[in-house]
Parts: C-alpha cells; structure tokens; sequence
C-alpha cells in the first residue's frame, strides 16, 4: 500500500514538474510573469500556443499508455499496444472517412474505427487459449495493410481541399486545440481512465490467465467487453485529435514493469502520470529539436518506438513460437 | 457430500458419468490420455459449460452458481499456468485471496493467509522472486499456494505432481493427505503407485466414462489396469503392508 502511493507520487511529481516547465521551452523564448500580466505576444504564445498543446499531450499520452497495458492484460501479450494491433489504424480509417465526407464529429467516427479494428483482434484471440505474439503481430500488420488501404482509396477520391486535409491530420502531431475541445476530452478520457484504474486488481488475474480470473471469481467476458468499450473510447478519441501516434503504449508500461513489476495497481496509475510527461517531453522535443522545421510527434516516438519495439521483440523471440 | 454428479456429458470428452463425493477426502480421477479426466475436472470447477446431465455442488447446480460464490468454496489449481508479466510469487498466491477480500489493497486476513499458504506449500523462502524465473516445480507450488490462499473447502488439481522431482512429489501427495481429512481434494493423476498410497477413493475414466469407482485397492485390479492402459500390472505388497503397481515391460 505504502508502495502504491509512493510511486504514484513521485509519478505524479515528475509529470507536474514536466508540464511546468514545458510551456516555458519553445522557439520564442517567452517571460512567464509577462505572459500571466496579459502581455502580448508572451500572453499569445504561453496560453493559446503552448499550453492546449501540453494539456493535449498529458491527456494523450495518458489514455495511449493506459489504452497499451489494457490491451497486454487482455492478451497477454507485452507487444500488444493500439499502435502494433492496428487499432490506432482504424481510428484513423474512421477520422479520414469523416473528413473525406466533410463530417464533424471524427471523435465518433475514431472511436468507430479503432472499435471495429479492436473487435477483430479480440475475435483472434477469443478462438484459443493463448494467442501467440506470432499470431498477434501479424493480425495487427495485417489490420494495418487494410486500414491503409482504405485510408489511401478514401484519399484518391476526395477533393483538393479534403485531401490536403487528410494529408495534414494523418502526419499526426499535436496542435494547439481551443480549451472547449479539450474540455470535453478531459470529460470523458479521465473517467474512463479511472474506471479502468479502479479494476486494476481484477486486470492482474486477467492478465496472468483468462481461467485464471474465472476460477477466481470474476466475469471475464464483462470484464473483456468493458476492456473492449474503454480501450476503444480511449484510442479513438485521442486518435481523432493527435493523429496516429504509436508506441507510447509499449514504451511507457515496458519500462514501467521493469522498475515497478507487474501490480496493475501501481502500474495503471503510474502510466498514466508518466505515460502524460513522456508524451509532452516528446512533443517539446518535436518542437525544438530542428526550431522553427516541428517535427511531427507521432514521427518522433516511431523512431523511438521502433527500434524498442525489435529489441523487445529479439527478447521474446523464444517465447513467439509457442 | 460436496459433489452428485448424474449422467453428465460434455461434448466428446465426457459421457454419461455418474457419482458422489464426500465434503472431505482425497479421491484421484486417474486414466489413460484423453480419458475426459481433464475435462471432468474443468466441468466440477464450472470452466466447462455448457455440459448435459446435471451436477450439483451443495445440492446446486454448477452453471447456477454465481462465479464468486464458487470460488469462496471451491479453488482450482491447473496443470500449469504461463505468466506473461513480471509479478513475484508473493502476489501470484495473493491473487487468491480476491473472492474473499475483493478490496482494492490486501487487508491483514489476507497476508496472514498468504503467508500461512505459502509456509505450508514451502514456497515462502522465494516469495519476492519474479514468477517466471522459477522453476517448473516452484511454479507449481506457488499456485497451489494460491489455491489455498482462497481457504477452499474443496480443492481441484489437475495432475498437480507434474513437474514435481520425486520428494516434491511425494510431499505434495502427503499435503493433500493432511488437507484431505479438512476438504475434499480432487487430483487428476497419470501416477497409479501415488493414487493407491495416498487416495481413499479413485475415479478412473476410460475413453469419457467411468470404469471404476471405489478404494484404491479394488479399483486398481491388474485385469482393469490391462484394460484401460493396455498393460500388463501386478499389484504388489510392500513391507509395511502398502500397495503398489509395477508393469511388465
């Protein structure tokens, strides 16, 4: 218990002081006291520019790691993230689809997406005991190719104006979004992320086996579904607002369990603290790395993530094959 | 009586299988491969519906009773479990006790049955050690441990000496001997030498039905060992009076 609130706190530390110093960093280097007395343009830059950006990023890179755990307690699968499994693919699919056809609401049509692509991973894997990660992978490539597909047919048959649109929202990367939006994100992503945080203890039985669970008095097919809506919700929303943005879902809790171990109700807390700061630092690297050139953020944590995602792999190869 | 169990069927593993067990006891189900001992087993745990035929627990029916309900009364250990993440054998044998506690951190009841579980398991010397990194015998112990933890009043294990060397063998059987006079403990066993020295009843299952259903003695004739194996056995008495099977080659 003392463990529990420890880490958190001190997770929670690392995130507030990240996201203190975050809006500070930049291309124009800005006064804080000028920008709190309505000075323009610090005033501009610190509440317009940088902050939406940050509090996107906190929000984001909290639901996209919880959304990686979630999705490794119900496969059991430490490779599994939205990312690898192509659920962040079709969350795209659903946000180009709404673009091509000038709708607005690409949240919901996100959350679509990433749904129907989370549905046929979870059909693989409700077939048999244990999917092996070999099986796991290639359905999440194969999801990918599709939704890649779709995405470049919804792209060859839209106008100018969408397909620059889509261009624009697909190289992912955080932007400044007015507070409304970010209000009704915060409204839903942080209840479903303590929803998910508050059955921690029945996601450690159900990620140590399925019989495991049920044998120990929980419904794992309420509690799979309930993984299956979260899950959904959590990468769809974000998704529609950041673009696909990969990997953080396998960084953040990969190197989380090796210092914390395997407690989902010290890891679900922590990662999304953490999963929150990674995603800002990443996002203020994106900015001032190549200043005034952004890198898009989605661009930088693949380049990360990748090669992070080969070594886990190589770690795992003899485990693949079973 | 824990158990009645009438004309139960279950897909192709399990047919027409009928009897009753005792609230305590130790009773093996022994049987060649793919005998429905495994699948038997899985039905008594309520893993395997839907089945036909009825089988009660306490005089209710199996697929009637609420998953947690169950689980406060009966625990099952598997063949074997495979742990993806790095949880430590301490909080392996905490996951049982979450059909009593189910609060969100452990309370005290709960340490002082993990920590009761694992001393009489011998598992408490690599308590804080990472799961996986055991070895297949430790591993089994450890979930056995877990299975305790939940304070069972009947206890499933599903060919529990497995991985086990010959004195972890040999131990494991004289644990479930001792809980065996508390709970009633149900073991699928492949081992017809530890069925006759530490059941009071076998069960023994031949291609989904029963062929054989008594003391151990009785049960494991030669002539139905021949029958349901395939091979030639001879029932010996050893020095203190015990049984056991040899086969001839």
């Amino acid at each position: 218990m003392r463990n529990v609130t420890r880490s958190v706190l001190l997770s929670a530390l690392v995130l507030l002081v990240v996201a203190g110093l975050a809006p500070v960093v930049g291309s124009t280097s800005i006064s804080l006291p000028g920008a709190f007395a309505g000075q323009s343009p610090d005033h501009e830059i610190f509440f317009y520019a940088r902050l939406p950006r940050v509090i996107l990023a906190i929000i984001g890179g909290a639901a996209l790691s919880l959304t990686g755990i979630l999705f490794q307690c119900m496969l059991r699968d430490a490779l599994a993230e939205p990312y690898t499994l192509g659920v962040s693919s079709g969350a795209s699919v659903g946000a180009v689809f709404a673009i091509s056809l000038g709708f607005s609401a690409t949240g919901v049509a996100s959350l679509v997406g990433a749904g129907l692509v989370l549905l046929v991973v979870l059909g693989m894997a409700l077939d048999g005991r244990r999917l092996s990660s070999f099986t796991l992978l290639l359905t999440g490539v194969t999801m990918n190719s599709v939704c890649f597909a779709v995405i470049l047919f919804l792209h060859s048959v839209s106008s100018f104006t969408q397909s620059f649109a889509i261009s624009r929202w697909l190289m992912g990367g955080l932007e400044a979004v007015p507070y409304s939006t970010l209000g009704w994100l915060a409204a839903i992503v942080l209840p479903v992320c303590a929803a998910v945080i508050w059955l921690a203890p029945q996601w450690n039985l159900l990620s140590v086996g399925e019989e495991w669970a049920r044998t120990r008095g929980i419904s794992t097919m309420r509690l799979m579904g309930f993984g299956f809506v979260a899950g959904s919700i959590l990468t769809g929303l974000v998704t529609s607002l950041t673009g696909p943005i990969g990997f953080v879902g396998l960084i953040v809790p990969h190197a989380l369990r090796l210092r914390l171990g395997a407690d989902h109700r010290v890891l679900m807390p922590c990662s999304v603290l953490l999963g929150g700061a990674f995603l800002v630092v990443c996002d203020t690297l994106s900015r001032t790395l190549l200043a005034p050139v952004e890198i898009p953020v989605g661009v930088l944590t693949a380049m990360c993530g990748g090669p992070f995602f080969l070594w886990l792999l190589k770690s795992k190869r003899r485990s693949l094959w079973i | 009586m824990s158990y009645a169990v009438q004309q139960l069927g279950y897909a192709f593993g399990v047919r027409d299988v009928t009897f009753e067990l005792p609230a305590t006891g130790v009773v093996t189900i022994a049987g060649p491969n793919g005998a429905g001992k495994s699948t038997l087993l899985g039905i008594l745990s309520g893993l395997r519906a839907p089945y036909s035929g009825t089988c009660t627990y306490e005089n209710r029916e199996i697929r009637e009773w609420p998953r947690r309900k169950l689980a406060e009364k009966v625990a099952y250990v598997p063949q074997s479990i495979q742990v993806e993440f790095p949880f430590t054998a301490e909080e392996v044998v905490l996951m049982g006790r979450t059909p009593r506690g189910g609060g969100w951190f452990e309370s005290p009841d709960d340490r002082a049955a993990m920590q009761h579980a694992m001393s009489i398991t011998d598992t408490h010397t690599f308590r804080a050690r990472d799961f996986r990194a055991l070895s297949g015998g430790e591993r089994q112990r450890v979930v056995l441990a877990a299975a305790l933890a939940q304070e069972p009043r009947t206890l499933l294990l599903d060919e529990p000496a497995n991985h086990l060397d010959l004195r972890h063998q040999l131990d494991l059987y004289r644990l479930l001997a001792r809980l065996g006079r508390g709970m009633l403990v149900v073991a699928v066993t492949h081992d017809l030498n530890l069925a006759l020295q530490f059941s009071d009843r076998v069960l023994l299952l031949d291609q989904g039905t029963v062929r054989g259903d008594g003391p151990p003695g009785k049960v494991l004739n030669p002539p139905l060992i021949d029958e349901v194996f395939g091979v030639r056995a001879n029932l010996l008495t050893g020095p203190q009076g015990r049984q056991f099977v040899t086969y001839d080659a």
